[in-house]
Order: C-alpha cells, then sequence, then structure tokens
C-alpha cells in the first residue's frame, strides 16, 4: 500500500538511514570512542565527540509514550484515523518516534514490546514502522 | 562562578494589547504598532524614547525586529529577533534587561502580533519534515499537539493523573475569563463539558486545547532608575531563567521533565524568592497538560502531584493559589505565541489593574513560557519593589 504522506526532506547526515531503511535495516549509530549508542544520526558522538559507526539495531523495542490521532495533520492520513504514533525506546538503547500498526488502537500500552516493520512510501522512502508482539 | 547582576535594575513600565480575536481587517504589523503605541502610552514615553526593539515572530518575516522598527518609523540601536516560541516573550525581557545593564540601550520596546486565525496559517502537521523532524512528520503526529498528549499519556502512566484533573486547568482559566472583559471565550464551562469535546490527540481533546485567535501585544523595559520617574507603578525584573532540553519531541530525555525545572531554578535562585513567596502566577497553557507539568516543575507541588494540585478549585477565582488570571491562551486569547500576554496580566495584577479579577495583595509574580514540543522555557519573577 502506497501512503502519500509527507516525506522526509533527507540530508547527508541521515541518508544512511533512509539507505538501511530501503532494504529493510534499521540503522542506528554507535560511537566508535565511548560506545555510546545515537539516534537520531551526526558525523560525530554528542558525549565525547568521537567518530562513529553505522549498527543495523535488533528492531525489538518497547513503547515509552503514545498517542492515538483523531484528527489528522495532513489529508494523506485522514483514512488511517485513528492511528497509534508512539515513541518506541529500542533495545539498543535509543528512542524512535513511531506509528504503530495495530487493528485495535487499545493492545498499545506503555511498556508494550514491539518489533520494526517496514512500510515502502515511495521509491527513495521506506519508512519504519512498529508491529506489537507482546505485553 | 557567574553572578546575576540584573535583580532590581530594570523594570516593565508599559503594556498593552492590540486588538484581539478575529482582525481580518489587520496585518502583522499594524497589531504590533496599535500594541506597541499602546504600551507606550501606559508608559508615558514616545516611540522617540525607544532605543531598543525586540520582535519575535516567524512566517512572515526573515527579520522581525527590522522590519517592524522601519513600520514603526524608528531606528533603534539594539535589534533582536531571536524565536524561542512560547518562551520568547519572557525570555525576551531577560535579554532587554541585559542589554540595558550592559549600556547598550536605555528603553526597550517589546512587541508581537499575528493573524493566525484569519490568515488560518495554525496547522496541525505545521512542522516541515526536515531535520531531527524528518523522523516524526512522516509517522503522522499533528504538532505540537501530539509532543504534549505524549507527555499527557506519560504523565497518566507515571502517576495516575486524569482527565478529568486536566479538564479542571481548562475550568478554571474559564472561570478568570469570565472576569476578563477581554476574554474570548466567557461561557460558563464545565469539566463535562471538557470531557465530552472531540479527542483530537488523545488524551487531549478539543478543550485542553489553546484557541487560535488574532492578535498582538506590546511591552517597555527600561532602567530601574528611569521606571521611578515614570508614570505607573514600576514593575521590576527580580529573577529569571532560560532553559532547553531538545528540539523536536523524540529527544525530550524523560517527557515528564521540562526544562521549566531548569529555567525556575534559576529564576527563584536569582530573584532570592521561594515557590510560596509568589501572590500570582502566569503559565503557558497551550494546553492542559502543559499547565500541570511546569506547575511541577516549578516547585509549586511534587513532581506527579500536579494532577491533584490542579483540582478542587485551587486555581479558580477565590482558589488559594491565583493561576492565568486573564483565562489563559485556554479562554482569553492565543494568536500563535502566547508570551506576551503572561508578562502583559503579570504587570497589571502588580498593579492592582484587574478590576473583578484582581487578586488581593499582590506583590510577587511568576510568569512562564513554554516554547515548541516543551523545547524551550523561560521564568521571570516580577515584583513591586525592587
Amino acid at each position: 500500500m502506497s501512503l502519500p504522506l509527507p516525506l522526509p526532506t533527507i540530508d547527508p547526515d541521515t541518508q544512511p538511514f533512509w539507505d538501511g531503511a530501503r532494504r529493510g535495516a534499521l540503522l542506528i549509530q554507535r560511537c566508535r570512542d565511548c560506545g555510546r549508542p545515537q539516534f537520531f544520526p551526526r558525523p560525530r558522538c554528542v558525549r565525547c565527540g568521537g567518530s562513529i559507526a553505522w549498527i543495523e539495531a535488533s528492531g525489538e523495542g518497547r513503547v515509552y509514550s503514545y498517542t492515538v490521532v483523531h484528527r489528522a495533520p495532513h489529508e494523506s492520513l485522514v483514512p488511517l484515523v485513528p492511528y497509534v504514533v508512539a515513541l518506541v525506546d529500542l533495545a539498543e538503547g535509543v528512542r524512535m518516534m513511531s506509528r504503530v500498526r495495530a487493528a485495535d488502537s487499545g493492545v498499545v500500552q506503555i511498556g508494550a514490546a514491539v518489533r520494526v516493520a517496514f512500510e515502502r512510501v515511495s521509491d527513495e522512502v521506506t519508512l519504519p514502522l512498529f508491529e506489537v508482539v507482546g505485553p | 562562578m557567574t553572578e546575576y547582576t540584573l535583580r532590581g535594575q530594570v523594570a516593565i513600565v508599559g503594556v498593552a494589547e492590540s486588538a484581539l480575536g478575529k482582525t481580518p481587517d489587520r496585518t502583522v504589523l499594524s497589531l504590533q504598532q496599535e500594541a506597541a503605541l499602546g504600551a507606550l502610552d501606559d508608559a508615558g514615553l514616545a516611540l522617540s524614547d525607544v532605543d531598543g526593539l525586540f520582535v519575535s515572530g516567524y512566517q512572515y518575516a526573515e527579520r522581525p525586529a527590522v522590519l517592524t522598527a522601519e513600520y514603526l518609523g524608528i531606528q533603534p540601536r539594539y535589534l533582536e529577533s531571536t524565536n524561542l516560541g512560547g518562551s520568547g516573550f519572557v525570555a525576551a525581557v531577560e535579554r532587554a534587561g541585559a542589554a540595558i545593564a550592559a549600556g547598550l540601550c536605555e528603553t526597550v520596546l517589546i512587541c508581537y502580533g499575528s493573524t493566525q486565525y484569519s490568515s488560518r496559517t495554525r496547522a496541525l502537521g505545521g512542522r516541515p519534515p526536515e531535520w531531527s523532524y524528518q523522523f516524526e512528520v512522516p509517522h503522522g503526529p499533528a504538532l505540537p499537539l501530539s509532543a504534549y498528549a505524549l507527555a499527557a499519556t506519560r504523565h497518566m502512566y507515571l502517576y495516575g493523573t486524569t482527565s478529568e484533573q486536566l479538564a479542571e486547568v481548562a475550568v478554571a482559566a474559564r472561570q478568570w475569563a469570565m472576569r476578563n472583559p477581554k476574554a474570548l471565550r466567557r461561557a460558563p464551562l464545565t469539566v463535562d463539558e471538557v470531557l465530552a469535546s472531540p479527542l483530537i490527540s488523545s488524551p487531549l481533546r478539543g478543550l485542553d486545547c489553546c484557541l487560535v485567535t488574532d492578535g498582538g501585544g506590546a511591552v517597555v523595559v527600561t532602567s530601574a532608575e528611569r521606571a521611578r520617574t515614570l508614570r505607573r507603578q514600576p514593575v521590576y525584573l527580580l529573577g529569571s531563567g532560560i532553559a532547553t532540553t531538545h528540539e523536536a519531541i523524540t529527544n525530550m530525555p524523560e517527557l515528564t521533565e521540562t526544562p521549566a525545572r531548569a529555567s525556575g531554578a534559576l529564576a527563584f535562585a536569582r530573584a532570592g524568592v521561594r515557590p510560596h513567596e509568589v501572590d500570582v502566577v502566569e503559565v503557558y497553557d497551550s494546553f492542559t497538560i502543559t499547565v500541570v507539568l511546569t506547575l511541577e516543575d516549578l516547585g509549586f507541588c511534587r513532581t506527579g502531584e500536579g494532577g491533584a494540585f490542579v483540582s478542587g478549585g485551587r486555581i479558580a477565582p477565590d482558589g488559594d493559589f491565583p493561576l492565568n488570571t486573564s483565562g489563559g491562551g485556554l479562554s482569553y486569547t492565543h494568536p500563535g505565541m502566547f508570551g506576551i500576554f503572561l508578562l502583559i496580566e503579570a504587570v497589571r495584577q502588580l498593579r492592582s489593574d484587574c478590576g473583578e479579577r484582581q487578586v488581593a495583595n499582590a506583590r510577587t509574580a511568576l510568569c512562564h513560557g513554554t516554547g515548541g514540543q516543551l523545547s524551550t522555557a523561560a521564568t521571570v519573577i516580577l515584583g513591586r519593589e525592587a
């Protein structure tokens, strides 16, 4: 299914993340010097200034918080209403915003286990989304 | 070690709003001019006295202060257009004070205007999908509302805060607005009516959200020395603080720990004032949850107790914690950024200009602005005595 969503303005810092998503990999960064995981992408570690490496995340995480959107901010999202937008804490220790695919928005709770899924929205952009896999 | 040297050194000497509500025949700049002339008249000053100009705004100009200076027909020697969002005008008092204390200028005009209602520029998707927002906007959050909703969900989960408690914030604001002739919404409102309004981004409903209006406001700041020669009771700056923790909500370290913790701690310490010594409190009520989070983080109640604190009429007229006495962004006016109106109301309370909604014996006030997605915070503590 193709979603004509507002697409990300990809920049040189973030290109590898979106390239990874297009091939089904959820990429985050880790500092080569201090080991701190990092998201969103930047070329240097925000803790120690060290250089970073891209790593593939497990795609496993838990819901930190969520909201059910009833009034879509963009016309293309109207057919999806109501839909869940969550902040997901990945097992690797970084946080991402994501729509959570769920037949029933009631299953999305803080602490729920989620796993990444990928949704192609254009030739250039595949969005990493999450699905609930456990309580 | 840095030392704060602004305490009692500068004062607000004039305040005014422009026309508020729906102003389809007005421009951003004409609203600013109306408010500016009103505030200068309130102070007993003229445009020729203004040598510093602070204008914050967005969407309509690259250099807001320069454009406004041209429109007002003045050539100030100090200009600022920093935009911190909703905390901007509270922060501007600190910056104006610093500029005056440094001898860069003597009399600063801070002004704002917006036609966001009439020009329909307020959109729930109102952030371009770029920079850190490229990882949010494609997922469909209604920004900034959904960011605050995420914080509300988390606060409810951690502390048992309820939708009824959030509704109490909107109901109290309405009760204050009923005593403010300039407020846009003055019909009685109940908790049940708030809870019956449509969900927009859960748990926040339509009546948990601030208004969308046109309007402008202006504040004049000058040295304490000059303030004492002017027409009105000076309202002195006692302490101030500015803080940020993130831009996009994903990058906020904890959703229930806002930058108000840092800005409030700075302002109280610099003023030498404690929370229980504040007589009237004006905090940005972009959404009902914003008020709960802010009161906790400023130290007026303990973390997690904000929901209970705002309940039972405590923050309503005749309650023991006078809050948002104008009716706030929820019921008085909200032209995009509310910060300037926090200052206007606090000054009026400290001058005993508030008629039916006057807080008895108000000597010390606190204003707190919140900007972005809980991203920025600015606190000032103001007093009748330097």
